[in-house]
């Protein structure tokens, strides 16, 4: 193990520096003849004073202290973390695409504004939708997007006391919170056992005692116990004949690309997390963008503005010479007065959308189908080469992924879940998703993707053996885990109980 | 062209070590009904140099700002990125990176958040600071929901030089949680002292005020603080052009409660406005009511206890509390929060105050030259920041398009947010505009007027 990586406060000198200004070029008038003293920053910010090359080899170390995809496997359940092409980077670089000004006249951002308009179609497709808006900058900023639509038209509708929001146990956190945000209650809906789908009777049962309370039912197909719930079409006949909205969380959206759509399950409203369907890079925890797609009835309650496409007319946007067909001109359109609003200023991550089109451009419709085919196969690989060491909480068909357990070596040697992802850290692979569903006791969340060789599976499958060895003959080792890396097992209850959020100067001195 | 590794011959390898003829049969839990029996309508895969081609020529429709001269700001600046920058930001092992959830892994993007939280602390001179939020004006949002707290329930006052989308956002989420917004007017480009005095009652929850204000003018803190502060409200102050905080009083020293705003523009391409950055720093005493995600400092809990960093106080957010959270947030801006980083380590103290010397000075230069043109006017005599309020004697939209001919992004139309500003332009100068840049707008614009 190596030692820690001092702060950056605690390197360089004073006077030292990295970055150079440019000039002043123009006449310099004093401070005070332009700010008012009292309005003048007392204090220079005690930012760090360190060297170029400092700087470099202290952020260098950094990201070698860092794990990512590029690094090795990482199965982390419903993240999704598939491999970011290259490509797409230097795509989302091009100086046409960030150099822009979100609020530079749309004249000069023709490409941008195609660009948008373009990829809303294509995902409106994929998810079988009327209109999209690309707005929301991650996935739970899409569910609130969603709720609010959701909440705006049965307000329109003379329905805006229904007040209630249908939550499967196994959802992400981001839904009830969600709900919650959008002044709406949540209310459990439970699993059954047999199917890993929704119990049908409870949720009948939910219906028959709120029926006129429900605004809506958030689920994830497949959700996040890997399972499709085949009874899809029936739930979706339930709850809107309960005059109720079906919110699909597109978390696990990999998995459907080309073989269902959420439209034709009977859906009213989708988010989409592009840095996970569309390996836009995850980034350490963002930046993401959670468009949302919606049937035609919600489309009046979308936020604005939402991109244009029309033809170029004489005055500002000028008309061209020669007798070619017209060319196109885009443009940015206000939103009507049913709108919701706004949910973030500007026009949405658009570096991540750049991302997300060229990604959907890489692959096409047939490459999408095999994306999803793909993630699935592996998924079900790994399933089946883990069920002799490990329990697998629903042993039936998964999609994209599924829930291992180590309830056989808890009971057996005391080894937990928790033990188990950090043992995996020690063979250059990233953990499973542990302790979540929650409904699953250790739970290992496991989500191949389709970027993965069948080698890497394989190896993942025999470092699963031998930690299921361990366990048996060696607990020790599992349970001090991880050995290998930069630092040890932290204390994370010292991290809650004293809580040190920043440096400050008085703490280097007790170092 | 694909990313998936696996050949025909893997899967069928694969598919007969599950039992399986073909890889239909995994879909068997996909009832027929809800099939998509055709292929995506989508246009059809292209190899990457084909790709290439087709991106930089949408790209290349684009007029940017190394193509023209920009004089747009209004909530997005043009910081000159140092190279140094970018590079490190890149390195693929922050950007390939999930949520750091396994910390012993995750420990450089873990101690660069961490040193993140300290920078974000040490420029508005408050006492802790939060991992990121999506955009400044999500970041307003979450102040407020913080002020009303649980019920979601009571009023926020916010003044009208706050960004206008920044307010809009706040209704619309204001209406869905049932809260109420109130807008406090501006007078000669400021704050209205006597109507916020009004507007600021025992039921207010927050006060919202931004420094330097949307129009570019510095709000009079020490004047409005006793206002903000004379019943219980949190007194929220905004910032959107952080520059203004190497020459700028910073927020802890007029005892705001929590600043909140927007980071991009330190370290990070403006691409179109998105992906932003989004802070909030505040007092001690609303720590365990900050939204979003922690990073704290600890120690190995055996062996040598070597310093370490984890995500930390989770019981405030989403994935525990679940209904109860005060925010869904969920993923932020980390590798935005990286660059920001890198970005004020290799300013330093130093750099940090020239720029925002630079800017103010250069900004003051372009105020003079143009208020001297005939026709054009400045509109406000208070003082401002890098950014300042121009009369056109033609029609706002028609000066732009006139500038465009010329090559130049001219100022922000204010007309649509405030209508009594009609025909007014915001004009911002940042240290990436030199002299020349300024004459060839003046000269422009004196054109323009001929």
């Amino acid at each position: 193990m190596t030692s820690a990586e001092k702060l950056i406060f605690e390197k360089g000198a004073p006077g030292r520096r990295t970055a150079t200004m440019t000039a002043m070029d123009v006449p310099r008038e004093p401070l005070e003849n332009m700010i008012p003293p009292n309005m003048l920053r007392k204090e220079p910010a005690p930012l760090p004073e360190v060297s170029e090359i400092e700087v470099v080899r202290h952020y260098t170390h950094l990201s070698q202290r860092n794990f990512g995809v590029d690094t090795g496997f990482y199965p982390l359940g419903s993240c999704t973390m598939k491999y970011n092409p290259k490509l797409n980077e230097d795509m989302a670089g091009l100086p046409g695409f960030a150099r822009l000004h979100p609020l530079q006249p749309d004249e000069t951002a023709q490409g941008a504004i195609q660009l948008i308009y373009e990829l809303e179609q294509y995902l409106a497709e994929i998810s079988g939708m009327e209109r999209v808006t690309l707005q929301p900058s991650a996935g739970a900023h899409g569910e609130l997007t969603g709720l609010m639509l959701i909440k705006a038209y049965h307000e329109s509708q003379g329905q805006g006391h229904r007040h209630l929001v249908l939550i499967p146990d196994n959802a992400h956190g981001t839904n009830p919170a969600s709900a919650t945000l959008a002044d709406y209650k949540a209310v459990e809906v439970k699993t059954d056992p047999a199917t890993g789908g929704i119990e049908m009777a409870h949720l009948q049962a939910l219906l028959d005692a709120y029926a006129s309370e429900v605004a809506a039912i958030m689920m994830t197909n497949p959700n996040t116990l890997g399972l499709f719930d085949s009874n899809i079409v029936a739930i979706a006949n339930m709850v809107h004949e309960a005059g109720g909205q079906l919110y699909y969380d597109g978390a696990n959206a990999n998995a459907v690309l080309g073989i269902t759509r959420p439209g034709d399950m009977g859906f009213d409203v989708v988010h989409f997390n592009l840095h996970k369907t569309c390996s836009t890079p995850h980034g350490g925890g963002g930046p993401g963008s959670g468009p949302i797609g919606v049937r035609e009835h919600l489309v009046p309650f979308l936020p604005g503005p939402l991109p244009a496409k029309g033809e170029y007319a004489g005055g500002a946007s000028t008309s061209h010479a020669g007798g070619a067909s017209p060319r196109p001109y885009y443009y940015w359109q206000d939103v009507g007065p049913q709108s919701i609003g706004k949910m973030r200023a500007n026009n949405g991550n658009f570096g991540v959308l750049v991302r997300a089109y060229t990604y959907i451009r890489t692959y096409g419709p047939d490459g999408l189908l095999h994306v999803a085919q793909s993630a699935i196969l592996n998924a079900n690989y790994v399933k089946h080469e883990l069920a002799a060491d490990y329990e697998i909480a629903y042993p039936l068909t998964c999609q994209h992924e599924f829930i291992a357990t180590a309830q056989r070596q808890k009971e057996e040697s005391g080894v937990t879940a928790l033990d188990i992802a950090k043992r995996i850290l020690d063979f250059g692979m990233y953990a499973p998703t542990i302790y979540f569903p929650l409904i699953v006791h250790e739970a290992m969340m496991i989500e191949p993707t389709e970027t993965e060789t069948r080698e890497t599976l394989d190896y993942f499958v025999s470092v699963m053996h031998q930690i299921a060895e361990e366990s048996r003959t060696n607990p020790e080792i599992v349970k001090t885990a991880p050995h290998t890396t930069p630092v040890g097992r932290l204390d994370q209850a010292l991290a809650a109980r004293k809580p040190n959020l920043r440096w400050t100067p008085e703490q280097e001195a007790t170092h | 062209m694909s990313y998936i590794p696996n050949t025909p011959a893997d899967q069928q390898v694969m598919l007969e070590r599950l039992g399986l003829a073909s890889f239909e049969a995994l879909l068997a839990p996909v009832p027929e009904p809800v099939r998509l029996r055709r292929p995506l309508d989508l246009p059809p895969a292209l190899a990457e140099p084909d790709l290439k081609r087709l991106l930089m020529s949408m790209a290349g429709k684009n007029n940017d700002l190394d193509s023209m001269i920009s004089f747009l700001g209004a909530g997005t600046y043009d910081h000159a990125i140092p190279s140094v920058v970018s590079h490190l930001q890149r390195r693929s092992e922050f950007v390939t990176s999930y949520t750091p959830y396994q910390p012993e892994v995750s420990q450089g993007m873990l101690q660069a958040i961490y040193e993140f939280q300290t920078m974000v602390c040490q420029i508005t001179g408050l006492d802790i600071a939060n991992a990121s939020l999506y955009d400044g004006a999500t970041a307003l949002v979450e102040a407020a929901l913080l002020a009303v707290g649980p019920g979601g329930r009571g009023e926020v006052v916010v003044s009208q030089g706050v960004d206008p989308q920044y307010r809009r956002v706040l209704h619309t989420y204001a209406h869905a949680r049932g809260f109420h917004v109130s807008e406090v007017p501006l007078s000669n480009g400021v704050t209205d002292l006597a109507a916020l005095n009004e507007a600021v009652t025992p039921a207010t929850a927050a006060v919202v005020v931004q420094q330097p204000n949307f129009l570019g003018s510095i709000e009079d803190m020490s004047a409005i603080e006793p206002i903000a502060h004379k019943g219980k409200a949190v007194f929220v102050t905004t910032i959107t052009e952080p520059a203004s905080l190497g020459i700028l009083a910073a927020p802890g020293d007029y005892n705001a409660d929590i600043a909140i705003g927007e980071l991009m523009s330190f370290g990070n391409p403006m691409s179109y406005g998105g992906p932003a950055l989004g802070f909030m720093a505040s007092k001690q005493k609303y720590m365990r009511l900050l939204p979003g995600r922690l990073v704290g400092q600890t120690v190995e809990e055996i062996g040598d206890k070597h310093t370490g960093y984890v995500l930390t106080l989770q019981t405030r957010e989403q994935h525990i509390r679940r209904e109860r959270a005060t925010s869904n947030i969920c993923t932020n801006q980390s590798l935005l929060a990286v660059g920001a980083t890198i970005f004020l380590a290799a300013l330093g103290k130093q750099g940090f105050r020239e720029l925002g010397e630079l800017c103010l000075q250069k900004a003051h230069y372009a105020y003079l030259q143009i208020a001297a043109v005939p026709g054009f006017e400045a509109v406000f005599a208070t003082p401002f920041y890098d950014e300042f309020v121009v009369r056109s004697p033609v029609p706002a939209a028609q000066l732009q398009h006139q500038l465009v001919q010329n090559g130049i992004i001219g100022g922000y139309d204010l007309g649509r947010d405030y209508p009594d500003l009609e025909n007014c332009l915001l004009f911002c100068v940042t240290e990436t505009r030199t002299k020349d840049d300024i004459d060839t707008l003046v000269s422009t614009l004196r054109e323009v007027q001929a």
